[in-house]
């Protein structure tokens, strides 16, 4: 790879390792993590729970400082984890609105913390609550949304950042499923339209496959990458592509290991059916 | 489900009225029957006449009770979200000053009046001081609580926003420890009166406070029955005022529990 800018990876993780005292116990949480996302790139972190992916988004956004190994992004080896603190959309599991802010005013809250005027931030805001299905809802406390609606207001408020870099912690967790495809679904043609670099953690397969370009498949903790699978579907990707006979090629590659991980971890569950979940 | 409604707000209302009619029903009825002495215990009515008869007089203690109150209430709110914040924000000031906050409660305020007297004399200052340390209690405690009570995971959205540690504070701390300073406030403004009149009681030449333990020498019971009812208005009307303040102030936090306790029926 050279040297020139225009190539230089946006994220680019080496041997990263984290370890947390847990009940008194110091365990490890990453162990070896390398990763590499490039300009425009849709990529998907998959694993069991506790592997230790929330960490790692933690960590590039600049939370978390991890123990050992690196972070760069933009290419920027100089910064420290404070540094990277404002750098990236992050997008974290809760909607975490704030209840006495209305929608719009959610919205704009990172804008108002870089110091554009409240009028101008509004502006700018209302120019996607379209777009992002919250129109008619500006003027609502979030207590009055639905679940959808207040992850997309949680959404908008980190793509107002307009940062180069998002980073998505299971947005689409806490859903119904078919508000669940709803929401991938939109998210696939924003992303499209957008040409963001995306970071998704997800516990499922399918969500995982349809949106991403690469996905990484970490291990139970301490979390490792045990697979990186490439996912070279055509795009634009609608979402009744999971049922094609490619999509089915993919999915067995990835749900092989990570059924033989379930099966490994926990004895008792051997004797249960394939399901695009975890 | 509208008409429920309507008649569970009305009944709200009209239960604790009927009850206060009737009990002044029977307090006039057993003094009027009884031939209860007017000095022992007058009747509501005669008390009415009082507060008619004496109202100039009244009024002008009323003001300066009501003086003592508001500036020392004041002056608490200030005091106590000023150090509220400070303990809040400073990990060096929480150790250091919040013990001897929590500590200085156990002092009888009351027994400190006799003293203020020595240091400031007997004018409002004394009185102003009494309200002021009895309602900075509540009010630093309770807001230091909200200013604390803030979820974690949002300080971290925060801070990948690139929110500095002030605008933490007043993005997320202030507003999340409004309901708890209305609590403080709500504590502060009942005791206030409470406050004021003990301040008085302890040496003045003016004030409800003053015009009670003046009168009751005197036997004019009814006076003192005509002060203690503008005291318990003043109460009344402050805390009425303070519940204006916070629902003005945090339409999201009533709204939201109205929505709830709809969904709930």
């Amino acid at each position: 790879m050279s040297a020139d800018t225009a190539v230089q990876p946006k994220i680019k993780i080496e041997s990263v390792c984290k370890s947390y005292v847990i009940g008194g116990e110091r365990e490890d949480v990453l162990t070896g993590v390398d990763m590499t996302v490039h300009a425009g790139e849709f990529v998907s972190i998959i694993g069991p729970s506790g592997c230790g992916k929330s960490t790692l988004l933690n960590i590039i956004a600049g939370l978390d400082r991890p123990d050992s190994g690196s972070v760069e992004l933009f290419g920027d080896t100089t910064s420290d984890t404070k540094g990277r603190l404002g750098q990236t959309g992050y997008m974290q599991q809760k909607d975490l609105l704030l209840p006495w802010r209305s929608v719009l005013d959610n919205t704009i809250l990172g804008l108002e913390l870089k110091g554009v005027p409240r009028r101008q931030a509004r502006e700018q805001a209302l120019e996607f609550t379209e777009a992002f299905g919250l129109k008619g809802f500006e003027d609502q406390y979030p207590f009055a949304l639905s679940g959808g609606m207040r992850q997309r207001a949680s959404f908008l408020r980190t793509m107002l950042m307009n940062q180069d870099v998002v980073l998505l912690d299971e947005p689409f967790g806490a859903l119904d499923a078919l508000t669940r495809i709803q929401m991938q679904e939109w998210l696939l043609q924003l992303w499209e339209s957008l040409n963001k670099t995306i970071v998704l953690i997800t516990h499922d397969v399918d969500e995982a496959l349809l949106l991403s370009d690469r996905v990484y498949l970490l291990s139970a903790r301490p979390g490792q990458v045990t697979m990186v699978l490439d996912v070279p579907l055509p795009r634009p990707r609608r979402y009744n592509m999971v049922t094609s006979p490619e999509f089915s090629v993919f999915k067995a590659q990835l749900m092989e290991p990570l059924w033989s991980q379930i099966v490994g971890t926990q004895p008792g569950s051997a004797s249960g059916t394939h399901t695009g979940r975890i | 489900m509208r008409l429920s409604n309507r008649f569970a707000g009305l009944s709200t209302w009209l239960l604790p009225i009927s009850i206060l009619v009737g009990l002044l029903a029977a307090w006039e009825l057993w003094v009027q029957l009884g031939d209860v002495p007017r000095w022992q215990l007058p009747a509501p009515s005669a008390i009415a006449q009082e507060l008619g008869s004496s109202r100039s007089l009244l009024w002008d203690h009323t003001l300066v009770t009501l003086e003592e109150i508001v500036v020392g209430f004041i002056a608490a709110l200030a005091a106590g979200l000023i150090l509220a914040a400070g303990i809040a924000y400073s990990r060096v000031l929480e150790r250091s000053v919040y013990p001897i906050v929590i500590a200085s409660q156990t002092v009888p305020i009351i027994a400190i009046a006799p003293l203020l007297l020595i240091w400031v004399g007997y004018g409002l200052t004394p009185k102003i001081i009494i309200v002021a340390l009895i309602c900075f209690y509540p009010i630093a405690v309770n807001t230091v609580d909200g200013l604390k009570a803030i979820d974690p995971d949002m300080v971290n959205m925060l801070r990948t926003l690139g929110a500095s540690r002030w605008q933490v504070f007043t993005k997320l701390q202030v507003p999340t420890a409004l309901p708890f300073m209305f609590s403080g406030i709500k504590i502060g403004v009942s005791v206030s009166v409470i406050a004021a009149v003990i301040g008085e009681w302890v040496g003045a030449s003016e004030g409800l406070g003053y015009l009670i333990t003046y009168s009751q020498p005197l036997f004019l019971t009814e006076r003192v029955f005509a002060a203690i009812f503008l005291l318990s208005i003043m109460g009344i009307a402050l805390f009425v005022l303070a519940v204006v303040a916070e629902r003005m102030m945090m339409p999201w936090y009533f709204n939201e529990k109205r929505s709830r306790s709809l969904n709930q029926l």
